[in-house]
């Protein structure tokens, strides 16, 4: 009895700690947004700027954050040129995402680049974020 | 009971002479990889390329034009970027003892900068018979995934025994 006790307490304090970790990261991340002059954060707005596809003018393609992230966040990628393995970006597939705060802005500022062709402003930063999340 | 002695100690000898010469100082390879940070940053992406498979003034360009890297974008914060260009140009092939790397950086002119690693004379020369359409399989795509086919090649070796090409078979010279 007093294992099953402790097996429980153990599980649901880890499943706390990794909640906190990971709305630590996006909640500390958001702030610095707002204080870099964003305002309110929208999911709505997240999502349709992670659906849009934008034309890369040197290859004539059109590009959008699910060229390599795929369709469904909940489920691995694959990137459009080497075929490496995305894992899914979705925190209820992957507790491991968004918790670092380094690693999503390396991100951010590659995949922005790569994606739009220019950097993301806080505002769409803290929006993606919103939007993912959500997920 | 001595003779049983002996027998073991020259084992003993000759096995660690053959792990001495395969991984050390003047084994056919290139020098492994020992920084983390490197491994970190550029593995996530692609095979952890040895600083040994390219001369110094190559990592040193191919270090300032991350924002363009092959077509992807791979820019780091400015301290690890620094702290990498730093080891790959420290232990870059022109920097090595290692017979591999020796003979890579003979086979690229002295003018030349090159950034792509299977574009080196001596790489693209001893690739010349692997079989037509065997980078195709969807395991391979390019002669860039060195450890498609080499199967020792994080070691650093890239020796014909460790080869095996997928959808082909290991490789008999």
């Amino acid at each position: 009895m007093r294992n099953v006790f402790l097996i429980t307490t153990t599980l649901a304090f880890g499943l706390l700690i990794n909640l906190e970790a990971h709305a630590g990261a996006v909640d500390s991340l958001q702030l610095e947004y707002q204080s870099q002059g964003a305002g309110s954060f929208s999911a709505t707005s997240g999502e349709q700027m992670w659906k849009r596809r934008y034309l890369h003018k040197k290859s004539g393609k059109q590009r959008s954050c699910q060229t390599c992230h795929g369709k469904e966040l909940t489920r691995s990628g694959k990137h459009a040129r080497t075929g490496k393995v995305i894992e899914p970006l979705a925190v209820s597939a992957n507790s491991e995402r968004l918790t670092d705060i380094k690693f999503m802005k390396k991100w951010f500022k590659r995949n922005c680049k790569w994606t739009i062709g220019r950097e993301c402003s806080a505002q769409e930063k803290g929006d993606f974020l919103e939007y993912l999340k959500g997920l | 009971m001595k003779v049983k002695t002996l027998v073991k100690v020259v084992t003993g000898t000759l096995l660690l002479s053959g792990s001495l010469v395969a991984n050390g100082d003047g084994g056919g390879g290139v020098a492994p990889v020992n920084n983390e940070l490197y491994v970190e940053e550029c593995g996530t992406c692609h095979f952890v390329y040895q600083p040994g498979l390219l001369p110094e003034r190559s990592w040193r360009k191919l270090m300032a034009g991350l924002e363009d890297h092959f077509g992807e974008n791979a820019e780091l914060d400015e301290v690890d970027r620094q702290k990498i260009e730093g080891y790959l140009s420290g232990n870059a092939g022109d920097h090595s003892s290692y017979k591999r790397s020796k003979k890579l950086m003979r086979s690229i002119r002295s003018g030349d900068t090159p950034l792509r690693i299977t574009e080196i004379p001596y790489l693209a020369k001893e690739h010349r018979e692997v079989p037509k359409g065997a980078l195709k399989h969807e395991k391979i795509r390019s002669l860039s995934n060195c450890d498609a086919c080499h199967r020792t090649a994080s070691k650093g070796n890239f020796g014909e025994r460790g080869i095996d090409i997928p959808g082909y078979g290991k490789w008999d010279d």
